[in-house]
C-alpha cells in the first residue's frame, strides 16, 4: 500500500498536477462540491424536504451577513421557507447524479458502438458514421431537448412522472454518444491493424473476445479524458433542461431546478434565491472542465 | 463552381430526408393523433373514417412521401395545443428569433473581430489580459445564467432596460420588426447581448490564436521588410489570412445561436420559435416539434453550404487546386 502511494506520488501526473495551481484549487472546489452533494443527507444545516420542519415565518430570510438575515440560514431561505444552502447541497446532488449516469451512459453506448464501428467496418461503419455526422450537425442540448420531448409525448403521463430522471439521462446521454464513437473508432482503426490483433485472430480467438479483451484495453485511454470533459457539458446539459422546465421533476429538484424557481423572485428582489444555486452550478462545472483540460494535456506525451 | 455547388446540394439531400423521416415518425408513431382529434366521445365507424381521410391507412412509404410533399408546401398540420396552422404560428414567430439570432451573431462579430485582432497584436497589454480573462468568464458561464445576470444588474437594480418581451414591434407586411421603435430596440439590447456573448469570446480567442500564429510566418516578415505601413500588413495581410477557420467557427455557430435562442428566449420570454419549440415540448405538441425539427435541419444545411461557398471567396488557393483537378 505504502509503496503503491510512493508510485503515485513519483509519478509523472502526480508531478504535473502540484506544479499547477490553478488544477489544485480546481481539484479542491471539485472535492468541496461533491462532497457537499454526495454527504448532503448527513451534513446539510437543515432537510429541505421535510415538510414538517419548514415554517413559513421563516421564508425569503436574506442571507446571514445581511442585517435581516438570520444566522440559521447562511445563504438566506426561498419562499417556503426553505434553507437555500441545503438545497443547494440536495440539487447538487441530482445534478451529479444526472450528469455523472448520462456520461457513464453515453461512454457504454459510444464505446460499444464505436468499437464495433471500427472492427467490423464496412457497411455497419458506414451507417453508424453517418448517423453521427448528422448528429454533430446538431448542437447537443437540441438534441436532448428532442428526444426528452418525444418520450413525453410517448408515454403516459403518470409514467413519464415516475422515470423522469431516467428520461433526463437517456436525452442527455442519447446527444452526447458520438463524441465517443468517433474518438474510439479512430483509435480502434489503428490497432486491429496492429500484429498482437492478427495474432488473435490467428490463433482462432472469437471476433467479439479480440474486441473486447484485446483492441477495448487499448483504445480506452482517450475515452477517460473525453470522458471527464463531458462530465460538465452533461450537468450544464441537465441544468438548461431543468431550467426550460423539461427536465427533472420538481418533487427531486436540481440546481438547474432551483435557478428557475428562484428566476421568479428576482424582480421582487430575493435575488439569493437564484444566484447562489447559479454560483453553486458555476464552482462545479468550472473546476471539472479545468480538470478535464489537465488531465487531457498531462496525458498528452506531445505536450512534455 | 456550379458542378461543384450542385454537387453540395446533392449531398444535403439525404441529410435532409434522414431528418424528414425522423419527423415523419415521431408525427405518425408518438401518441395517437386520431385520437387527439376526435376528442373524447367517437365511434369506431368515426375513426375509421377520419383515418381513411387522414389517409393513415396508406403504406408508410406513401404516407412518407405525402408527408415530404405536404412539407415541401410549408404543410404540417394542426399544432395539438393552439388548434391552428403549424406553419402560420411558425411565420409568426420567426421574425423575433430572427432579428435576436442577426443581432446576436453581428454582435459577435464587430465586437469579436477586434478584441481578438487587438490582443493577437498587442499580446501582453494589460487591456488583451483583461479581454482574455473576461473572455473566460463568457466561456464558463450558462446562457441562462448569464441572462439572469444581465437582468439582476440592468432591469432589477438598474432599471434602464426591460427584462422581457420584444416591445413595440412595427408590421411590415406579414414581418414584424423591433427595429423601428426605441421600446423595440431597448428590449433587444439584453437578449442578444446574452445569446452573443459566448459566441463573441469564441470568436475573439480564436481570431487571437490565428493571429499569433500568422504574424510569425514569412511572408508577414517579408512584407514588413518590403516597408509596408502596419495598417496594411496588419489588415490586408495577416488578418485576411486568419479568415478561413474564422468563417468555419461562426457558420457552425449561427447555428448554435439558433439552437441557444431557445434558452434565450425563455429567460427573456421572448416571443419567438425557441420559445414555440420549449412549449412544444413540454405540451407533448408534436406537429410543431416535427415542424421546428426540420425547419432547423434546412438552416443548418443551408449555413453549412453557404460555409462551403465563402471558402471558395475566401480562399485563391482552393480555387486554383480545384482546376488542376485537386491535391
Amino acid at each position: 500500500m505504502a509503496a503503491a502511494v510512493r508510485r503515485f506520488l513519483d509519478s509523472d501526473l502526480w508531478f504535473s498536477f502540484t506544479r499547477s495551481p490553478v488544477t489544485v484549487v480546481s481539484a479542491i472546489v471539485a472535492a468541496v462540491c461533491i462532497l457537499g452533494a454526495v454527504l448532503a443527507p448527513w451534513i446539510a444545516p437543515h432537510n429541505p424536504f421535510d415538510l414538517a420542519s419548514l415554517n413559513l415565518s421563516d421564508a425569503f430570510k436574506p442571507p446571514a451577513w445581511d442585517e435581516e438575515g438570520a444566522r440559521e440560514y447562511l445563504l438566506g431561505t426561498d419562499d417556503q421557507g426553505r434553507d437555500v444552502l441545503s438545497a443547494i447541497m440536495y440539487g447538487a446532488r441530482v445534478s451529479l447524479l444526472v450528469g455523472l449516469s448520462a456520461t457513464i451512459f453515453a461512454t457504454l453506448l459510444g464505446v460499444t458502438l464505436g468499437l464495433l464501428a471500427g472492427y467490423v467496418g464496412g457497411a455497419l461503419d458506414s451507417l453508424l458514421m453517418r448517423i453521427c455526422d448528422i448528429q454533430l450537425t446538431f448542437p447537443s442540448i437540441l438534441v436532448a431537448l428532442l428526444v426528452d420531448g418525444v418520450v413525453r409525448a410517448a408515454l403516459p403521463r403518470e409514467v413519464h412522472d415516475q422515470i423522469a430522471l431516467f428520461v433526463v439521462i437517456f436525452a442527455i446521454g442519447i446527444s452526447e454518444w458520438p463524441k465517443f464513437a468517433r474518438t474510439v473508432r479512430g483509435s480502434t482503426l489503428v490497432e486491429r491493424n496492429k500484429e498482437y490483433v492478427q495474432a488473435a485472430r490467428v490463433i482462432g480467438v472469437p471476433r467479439g473476445r479480440i474486441m473486447v479483451s484485446h483492441v477495448l484495453p487499448n483504445v480506452i485511454g482517450p475515452v477517460l479524458v473525453v470522458a471527464t470533459l463531458n462530465l460538465g457539458l452533461a450537468i450544464l446539459a441537465e441544468a438548461t433542461l431543468s431550467f426550460l422546465g423539461v427536465g427533472v421533476p420538481p418533487t427531486q429538484p436540481s440546481l438547474g431546478t432551483l435557478i428557475r424557481i428562484g428566476n421568479d423572485f428576482l424582480f421582487s428582489g430575493e435575488w439569493w434565491i437564484t444566484i447562489f444555486p447559479g454560483v453553486a452550478l458555476i464552482a462545479m462545472v468550472l473546476s471539472v472542465n479545468l480538470l478535464g483540460d489537465w488531465l487531457r494535456d498531462a496525458l498528452n506525451p506531445k505536450l512534455r | 463552381m456550379f458542378a461543384f455547388i450542385i454537387s453540395r446540394i446533392l449531398q444535403s439531400l439525404p441529410v435532409l430526408l434522414a431528418v424528414a423521416l425522423i419527423s415523419f415518425a415521431m408525427f405518425a408513431y408518438v401518441g395517437d393523433p386520431v385520437a387527439i382529434m376526435l376528442g373524447q366521445d367517437y365511434t369506431q365507424a368515426q375513426r375509421d373514417a377520419l383515418v381513411a381521410d387522414l389517409g393513415l391507412d396508406k403504406p408508410f412509404w406513401v404516407q412518407f412521401g405525402t408527408f415530404v410533399g405536404n412539407a415541401v408546401q410549408g404543410e404540417f398540420g394542426l399544432s395539438y395545443r393552439l388548434s391552428r396552422p403549424v406553419a402560420d404560428l411558425i411565420a409568426e414567430r420567426a421574425p423575433a428569433t430572427l432579428e435576436l439570432a442577426f443581432c446576436a451573431a453581428g454582435l459577435a462579430l464587430l465586437v469579436g473581430v477586434p478584441m481578438g485582432v487587438y490582443t493577437g497584436l498587442y499580446r501582453n497589454s494589460w487591456l488583451s489580459r483583461f479581454f482574455l480573462t473576461f473572455s473566460l468568464i463568457g466561456v464558463s458561464l450558462p446562457t441562462f445564467l448569464i441572462g439572469i445576470l444581465l437582468i439582476l444588474v440592468f432591469a432589477v437594480w438598474l432599471g434602464v432596460l426591460p427584462s422581457f418581451g420584444r416591445g413595440d414591434t412595427v408590421r411590415l407586411g406579414w414581418w414584424t420588426t423591433g427595429f423601428l421603435t426605441w421600446t423595440g430596440v431597448k428590449a433587444l439590447v439584453l437578449p442578444a447581448i446574452t445569446l452573443g456573448l459566448f459566441q463573441l469570446t469564441l470568436i475573439m480567442r480564436l481570431v487571437r490564436a490565428e493571429m499569433l500564429e500568422v504574424l510569425r510566418t514569412d511572408y508577414i516578415k517579408f512584407a514588413r521588410a518590403r516597408g509596408l505601413p502596419n495598417r496594411v500588413v496588419h489588415f490586408g495581410h495577416a488578418l485576411k489570412n486568419t479568415m478561413v477557420p474564422v468563417i468555419t467557427i461562426v457558420g457552425l455557430q449561427l447555428g448554435a445561436i439558433i439552437a441557444f435562442a431557445i434558452v434565450t428566449e425563455t429567460v427573456f420570454q421572448w416571443p419567438g420559435m425557441g420559445l414555440l419549440f420549449i412549449q412544444s415540448v413540454g405540451a407533448a405538441d408534436i406537429p410543431v416539434m416535427s415542424a421546428y425539427l426540420l425547419l432547423i435541419a434546412l438552416v443548418f444545411v443551408t449555413i453549412n453550404l453557404i460555409v462551403d461557398l465563402l471558402y471558395y471567396a475566401v480562399d485563391p488557393r482552393l480555387r486554383i487546386g480545384r482546376g488542376k483537378g485537386g491535391h
